[in-house]
C-alpha cells in the first residue's frame, strides 16, 4: 500500500465515526477499527522490504519553491513508530468500545482519536521536516481534543489547555529549530540532513537550532522542567492516556531525538544537555510517582521517569545507548499502556483510583491482577520480563558514561532512579491488589468482560516472550537501531540477553529492587514526611505565569484599544506622517531626473479651483449633510473630468458611474440619518485635528508632487502590457485587456469581493428588519412634508422612454469594451442605473413586483460564469483564464472578434449589476412598509384612469 | 499641471482625514470617501500624466501612458463603491437600533470588564 494512503487513511476516516454513530455504537467503533485496521495492513505490507534492509519513499511536489513537499519514507525506525502507533492504537480502539459510557459521544473520540493517530503516523513517515512540523502542530490540537474530551470536568479544560500551551510554545521553537537546520544544510528534505553531520556540526548556527529542536523535543516527551502538564493530562479518559503517555504523543519527542540522532547526537552540547535532562527527569519523575495515591498520577510520573530514562540513552550520544534506548521505547509501550489500561478497568470497576480506598483486589480481579503483576514487575526490572533487560542495558550504559567529570556520579543517579522506579512498582501492584479485602470499595469490584481486558492481555504477550527469550527481538532492534544512527556510528556488538554473567549492572540492578522493597515497607513515614514537606506546585507556578501573561496583554490591547475609534484614526494618520517624514528627511533616494512638466491650461485651473473650493466647502459645510452630498458630487466630477483629461477615458466613465450610484446610495441613507452633524467638539478638538489633516494634506502633496515630477526611477513593466495586450489578449484597450487576461485572476477575486459586500447588505437588512427595528420604522413619522405626487408623471414616462436607450448604451459599452474604453465594470453600472431609475420613478414596490430574477442569483450567475470561463482554459490544456479568441465573419456583417476574455467580461457584468442592484435594493427595504396599501399603478396621477385615488393615501409609504 | 494635481491630491486627502476625525458616523463615511478618491487620484498619477495618450491601442500612435494604474484603480473605484455601501449599512444599522451615530464607544473602565482572567474564568 502506497505510504500516502496509509498517512492519509487516519484523517479520512476521520469522518467516519462521525457519521457512523448514528447507526450506533457498534457500527461507529467498527468503522475505526477498519481504519486503523487497514492502515496495520498496508504497513505490514512493506514488512519484508525493510527487513531487506530497504526504505520505501513516496514523493509528492506540493510547494517546491518553499521545499515543502510531501515526501514519506518509511525506514524501520518509522516502521517500529508506525507499528506501534497504529498496532496499540487497535488495542486502545478495542478498549474504548467498552471503557467508554453511554454518556460519552462515541463518535466524537474516536474521530478525535483518528485525527491524532493520523498526525502521529505523519510524523513518523516524514521525509520533509516542513512536513513533519505541520504533522507535529497536529498533534498538538488533536491531542488538545483527546485531553478535553470531557468538556465538564474542569481538570480536563485545564489539562488540556496546559498540554496544548506547553507543546505549542515547544512546537514553535521547534519550527524555529527546523528551519535553522534546513538552513545550514539547504533542504528541508531529511534524508538529505542526515547525510549531512559533518556540515551541521560546524556551523555556528549548530547550537541554536539544537537548543531550539530540545526544546520542542523536551516538551513534547515532558523533560524536567516541562514534564509538569502530563501529570495534568492524566484528566482524559483512561484509553486516551494509555494511547498518548505508552505509544504516541511523548514518543514524538523520542522519535524526533532518534530520527535526528545522527546529525545532532555526540557533541559536547548534546551530550551535557540530552543526557542531564533525561537522567534527572528519570530520578525526579520517579521519586514523585513513589507518592502519588491516584493511579494514574503515579502511572503518569512513571511515564515521566521513563521517558527520561529513554531520553537519558539517547543522550549518550553512543551507539549502544542508542540501542538500549530502541528496545526500551519497544518494552516501555507495552507495558505501559497495558498498566494504563489495568487502572482504567480498576476505575471503572471500582470507582476509584485512589489507591487508600483500594487494595485486596487480588481475588475479586484475577485476571487484572495478573495482568497488572506481569507488566508492574516488568516496570520495576525483575528479571525474566522484557522491562528488566533494558534496564539492565541501561545500567550497563550509564557506567559507561561520565558527566561533569564524576566518575561515579551517573552510576549512582541511574541506581537511585531505579530504585525508586521499583518501589513505585512494587506500591502499584501492593497497594491495589494485596492487602486485606475492603468491603467500602465505592463500587463492588469484578473482573470486566473481556472486551476491556483482552487488550492488555495481548500487550502482557511480549512483555513475557520477549523477557523470556530477547533474542527473539534482537535482529529487529538491530535493525532499528541501525535506522537511527545512521552512518555516525559503528553498530554495537552487544547482543540482548538475560544473563550477562556478575557484573556491575546486576549488582546495581538487585540493590534497585532490594531498595524498592525497603521504601515500599517503609512508605507510610516516608509518605507522611512527603505530604508535610514544602514543594513548589508546578500548575501553581504555571496559572501565575499564564495569568501574568495575560495581564501584561489586557494592559498593553486596554492601552492602545479603548473604543475611540477617532483615537485609532488620529494615531494612525499622525503615525503614517511621522514615519513617511523620517524617511523623507533621512532616505536617499537614485539619482532624480526632473520630468518635464504639463502646460497648465486656463481651463485646468478652473476644474481644479472647483475641486478645491468644494473640499474647503465641504469642510466648512459638514453638518449640513445634504449639502455635502451636493459638494461631493462637484468633487466626483471633477475628478471624473480630471481622468478623462489625462488619457483615461475608462477611468472617467467608471468613476462618473459610480459616483451616481453611490450618490443615490447615501441619499437614502440620509432618509434615515438626522440630516445634520450636532457640534460636539471644542474648538481646541477641532484646531488640533486640522493640524492633524493638514499635516496628512502636506505630506500627500509632497509625496505626491515629487512622483509627479521626477522620471520613474526604474522602468515600469507597463511596457510588456501594452506589448502583449493585442498579441497575447487579443484586445486593443490595454486596460480593459489587464483587468480580463493579464490580471483576470485579482478581477475575479474582486467581483466576489463585491459579491460578498453586497451579500453582507443584505443579510444586514435581513437581520435588522426581522428584529425590533421593524416596529421603529414603521411607527416612524415624516420629518419634512410629504409630496402629493411621490411617483411623478414626467419622470415615470422619461424613465420608461430612457431604460431601453440606457440598456442599449451598456451593452454597446460592455461589447466595445474589449478595443475601446468600455467593458463589463462601466456596462454594470450603467445597467444598474437604468433599472434604478424605475425603482426612483415608480417605486420599491411596483419595481419589486416586475423583478425576475433575484439580484443575489445575478450576483452568483456572475461569479460562476467568470469562473467558468477560467476554467474553460483546463480543457484547451491551459492555466485558469488564459484566453483566447478569433475573428470572425457573419456575411451581412463587418469581421468581428469573439474572445473568451468577453465570457469573464459578462462574468463581471453580471456581478457588479447585482451587487450594485442588492445594495441599493437592501436599503430602500428599509424605507419600504410591507403591508402598507400601494398602488400597482407606475404613477400617481394618470389621466386616462377613471378611479378617483386620493393623492395623500398613494404617496404614503413609498418612499422612493 | 503636475502641481495642480499635487495640491488636489493633498486637499482631499487633508479635507478627508478632518472628516475622519469626526465623532458621528456621517462625516466619517464622507471622511473616507474623499480620502478614496484622493488615494485613487495618487494611484492613478503614479503613471505619471500624459496629454493625449489613452492607452488604447491605434495604429499611427506613439506613445501611450501607463496602462497598469488605470486598470488597478478602475477596479478600485468599485470596491471603495462597496465598502462605502456596506460602511453606511452599518452604521444605518446601529442608527436604527440604537438611536447612536457616535463612532466611539464609551471606553470600558478597568473595574466594569465583564470578563474574568483566563487561569480562573474556566466557564
Amino acid at each position: 500500500m502506497s505510504l500516502f494512503i496509509i498517512a492519509l487513511l487516519p484523517f479520512l476516516g476521520a469522518l467516519l465515526p462521525g457519521l457512523m454513530i448514528r447507526a450506533g455504537r457498534q457500527a461507529c467503533f467498527t468503522a475505526t477499527f477498519l481504519v486503523t485496521a487497514l492502515a496495520s495492513v498496508g504497513l505490514l505490507t512493506h514488512l519484508p522490504a525493510i527487513l531487506r534492509g530497504e526504505t520505501i519513499s513516496a514523493r509528492l511536489d506540493w510547494m517546491p519553491g518553499l521545499g515543502l513537499n510531501v515526501n514519506l519514507f518509511l525506514d524501520p525506525l518509522g516502521f517500529m513508530f508506525a507499528a506501534l502507533i497504529l498496532g496499540i492504537g487497535l488495542l486502545i480502539i478495542a478498549y474504548a468500545r467498552h471503557y467508554l459510557s453511554r454518556d460519552d459521544n462515541m463518535g466524537e473520540f474516536f474521530s478525535y482519536l483518528l485525527l491524532f493517530q493520523g498526525a502521529m503516523v505523519g510524523i513518523v513517515l516524514s521525509d520533509n521536516i516542513l512536513l513533519l512540523l505541520i504533522f507535529w502542530e497536529l498533534t498538538s490540537l488533536s491531542s488538545f481534543l483527546l485531553i478535553g474530551f470531557w468538556k465538564h470536568l474542569p481538570e480536563g479544560r485545564q489539562g488540556a489547555r496546559m498540554a496544548l500551551a506547553v507543546t505549542g510554545m515547544g512546537g514553535l521553537a521547534l519550527i524555529g529549530g527546523m528551519l535553522l537546520l534546513g538552513n545550514i544544510v539547504g533542504s528541508y528534505d531529511l534524508t538529505v540532513i542526515l547525510e549531512n553531520r559533518d556540515v551541521v556540526q560546524a556551523s555556528p548556527l549548530y547550537v541554536p537550532a539544537l537548543l531550539l529542536i530540545l526544546l520542542g523535543c523536551f516538551t513534547k516527551s515532558a523533560q524536567f522542567p516541562f514534564h509538569f502538564w502530563l501529570p495534568h493530562a492524566m484528566a482524559a479518559p483512561t484509553p486516551v492516556s494509555a494511547y498518548l503517555h505508552s505509544a504516541t504523543m511523548v514518543k514524538a519527542g523520542l522519535f524526533l531525538m532518534a530520527r535526528l540522532w545522527p546529525v545532532l547526537s555526540g557533541t559536547p552540547e548534546w551530550i551535557y544537555i540530552v543526557s542531564s535532562a533525561g537522567l534527572l527527569t528519570m530520578v525526579i519523575g520517579a521519586f514523585i510517582a513513589i507518592f502519588k495515591h491516584d493511579l494514574k498520577a503515579l502511572l503518569a510520573f512513571s511515564t515521566v521517569s521513563h521517558l527520561g530514562l529513554i531520553t537519558f540513552l539517547l543522550g549518550t550520544g553512543t551507539a549502544f545507548g542508542a540501542m538500549a534506548a530502541v528496545f526500551h521505547i519497544l518494552n516501555h509501550a507495552s507495558f505501559k499502556a497495558a498498566l494504563f489500561m489495568s487502572a482504567g478497568i480498576v476505575d471503572h470497576e471500582a470507582h476509584t483510583r485512589d489507591m487508600r480506598r483500594l487494595g485486596g483486589l487480588r481475588k475479586l480481579m484475577p485476571v487484572t491482577f495478573v495482568i497488572v503483576l506481569l507488566a508492574g514487575l516488568s516496570m520495576a526490572g525483575i528479571p525474566l520480563l522484557n522491562g528488566f533487560i533494558s534496564k539492565e542495558m541501561m545500567l550497563e550504559e550509564a557506567t559507561h558514561t561520565t558527566l561533569f567529570g564524576a566518575p561515579m556520579l551517573v552510576t549512582v543517579v541511574a541506581t537511585v532512579g531505579a530504585l525508586f522506579s521499583a518501589a513505585y512498582s512494587f506500591r502499584l501492584i501492593a497497594h491495589t491488589f494485596f492487602g486485606p479485602e475492603r468491603d467500602e470499595y465505592p463500587a463492588h469490584p469484578h473482573d470486566p468482560n473481556p472486551g476491556m481486558w483482552l487488550p492488555p492481555a495481548l500487550l502482557i504477550i511480549p512483555v513475557v516472550v520477549i523477557g523470556l527469550f530477547p533474542a527473539l527481538a534482537e535482529p529487529f532492534v538491530k535493525l532499528v537501531t541501525g535506522a537511527v544512527i545512521g552512518s555516525a556510528a559503528e553498530m554495537p556488538d552487544a547482543h540482548l540477553k538475560i544473563w550477562h554473567g556478575l557484573n556491575l549492572p546486576l549488582f546495581m540492578s538487585a540493590i534497585a529492587v532490594l531498595g524498592g522493597a525497603v521504601l515500599l515497607a517503609l512508605f507510610a513515614p516516608l509518605s507522611r514526611i512527603w505530604e508535610a514537606a514544602p514543594r513548589p506546585e508546578a500548575k501553581d507556578i504555571f496559572d501565575r505565569l499564564i495569568a501574568a501573561c495575560v495581564r501584561g496583554a489586557r494592559l498593553f490591547a486596554r492601552g492602545l484599544h479603548d473604543g475611540s475609534f477617532t483615537r485609532y484614526a488620529a494615531i494612525m494618520v499622525v503615525t503614517v506622517v511621522a514615519i513617511g517624514a523620517h524617511a523623507w528627511f533621512s532616505g536617499t533616494t537614485g539619482a532624480e531626473i526632473r520630468r518635464p512638466l504639463l502646460p497648465v491650461t486656463p481651463i485646468a485651473i478652473a476644474a481644479w479651483a472647483m475641486l478645491i473650493i468644494a473640499a474647503g466647502f465641504l469642510v466648512a459645510v459638514h453638518r449640513n449633510r445634504l449639502a455635502v452630498l451636493i459638494l461631493m458630487g462637484i468633487i466626483g466630477l471633477m475628478v471624473s473630468v480630471g481622468f478623462n483629461h489625462f488619457s483615461a477615458p475608462d477611468l472617467a466613465l467608471t468613476q462618473i458611474s459610480v459616483e451616481v450610484v453611490t450618490i443615490i446610495l447615501l441619499l437614502l441613507a440620509l432618509n434615515f440619518l438626522p440630516n445634520r452633524t450636532p457640534v460636539e467638539s471644542g474648538a481646541l478638538r477641532r484646531a488640533r485635528d486640522a493640524v492633524i489633516a493638514l499635516a496628512g494634506g502636506a505630506a500627500a502633496t509632497a509625496l505626491c508632487w515629487t512622483i509627479l515630477s521626477t522620471e520613474f526611477p526604474i522602468a515600469p513593466i507597463s511596457d510588456y502590457h501594452l506589448a502583449n495586450s493585442y498579441k497575447g489578449g487579443g484586445g486593443d484597450n490595454v486596460v480593459n485587456v489587464i483587468l480580463v487576461d493579464f490580471r483576470g485572476f485579482d478581477t475575479f477575486g474582486e467581483i466576489i469581493v463585491l459579491g460578498i459586500a453586497a451579500l453582507v447588505i443584505y443579510a444586514l437588512t435581513e437581520a435588522l428588519l426581522s428584529g425590533p427595528v421593524r416596529r421603529r420604522l414603521l411607527n416612524r413619522g415624516f420629518e419634512e412634508a410629504q409630496a402629493g405626487d411621490a411617483h411623478p408623471l414626467m419622470m415615470v414616462v422619461l424613465t420608461r422612454v430612457m431604460m431601453p436607450v440606457i440598456l442599449m448604451v451598456g451593452v454597446y459599452i460592455f461589447l466595445r469594451g474589449h478595443n475601446d474604453p468600455g467593458g463589463g465594470f462601466v456596462a454594470g453600472l450603467v445597467v444598474a442605473i437604468a433599472v434604478v431609475t424605475q425603482y426612483m420613478a415608480s417605486g420599491f414596490a411596483w419595481a419589486a413586483r416586475r423583478q425576475r430574477y433575484p439580484y443575489h442569483g445575478i450576483i452568483g450567475a456572475g461569479v460562476f460564469v467568470a469562473g467558468l470561463t477560467g476554467i474553460g482554459a483546463w480543457f484547451a490544456g491551459q492555466p485558469f483564464l488564459t484566453s483566447a479568441f478569433g475573428y470572425f465573419r457573419i456575411p451581412p456583417m463587418e469581421e468581428f472578434e469573439l474572445a473568451t476574455a468577453m465570457g469573464f467580461d459578462l462574468g463581471v457584468f453580471l456581478a457588479v449589476v447585482g451587487a450594485v442592484m442588492l445594495s441599493l435594493e437592501s436599503f430602500s427595504r428599509l424605507g419600504y412598509r410591507a403591508g402598507t396599501e400601494t398602488s400597482d399603478h407606475a404613477m400617481d396621477i394618470d389621466p386616462s384612469r377613471d378611479e378617483e385615488l386620493t393623492p395623500t393615501v398613494g404617496a404614503q409609504g413609498k418612499v422612493i | 499641471m503636475e502641481f495642480l494635481i499635487a495640491t488636489a491630491v493633498g486637499a482631499l486627502t487633508a479635507a478627508g482625514i478632518y472628516l475622519v476625525l469626526r465623532l458621528r458616523t456621517f462625516p466619517v463615511i464622507i471622511g473616507t470617501s474623499l480620502l478614496s478618491y484622493a488615494v485613487n487620484v495618487f494611484l492613478f498619477a503614479s503613471g505619471r500624466l500624459a496629454l493625449n495618450a489613452p492607452p488604447v491601442l491605434r495604429d499611427g500612435a506613439e506613445r501611450y501612458t501607463d496602462p497598469l494604474p488605470q486598470a488597478l484603480v478602475l477596479t478600485a473605484i468599485v470596491i471603495s463603491f462597496g465598502m462605502t455601501a456596506v460602511v453606511v449599512m452599518i452604521a444605518l444599522g446601529s442608527w436604527l437600533s440604537a438611536d447612536d451615530d457616535l463612532v466611539d464607544r464609551p471606553a470600558v473602565p478597568e473595574s466594569d470588564a465583564r470578563r474574568p482572567s483566563l487561569p480562573e474564568g474556566d466557564a
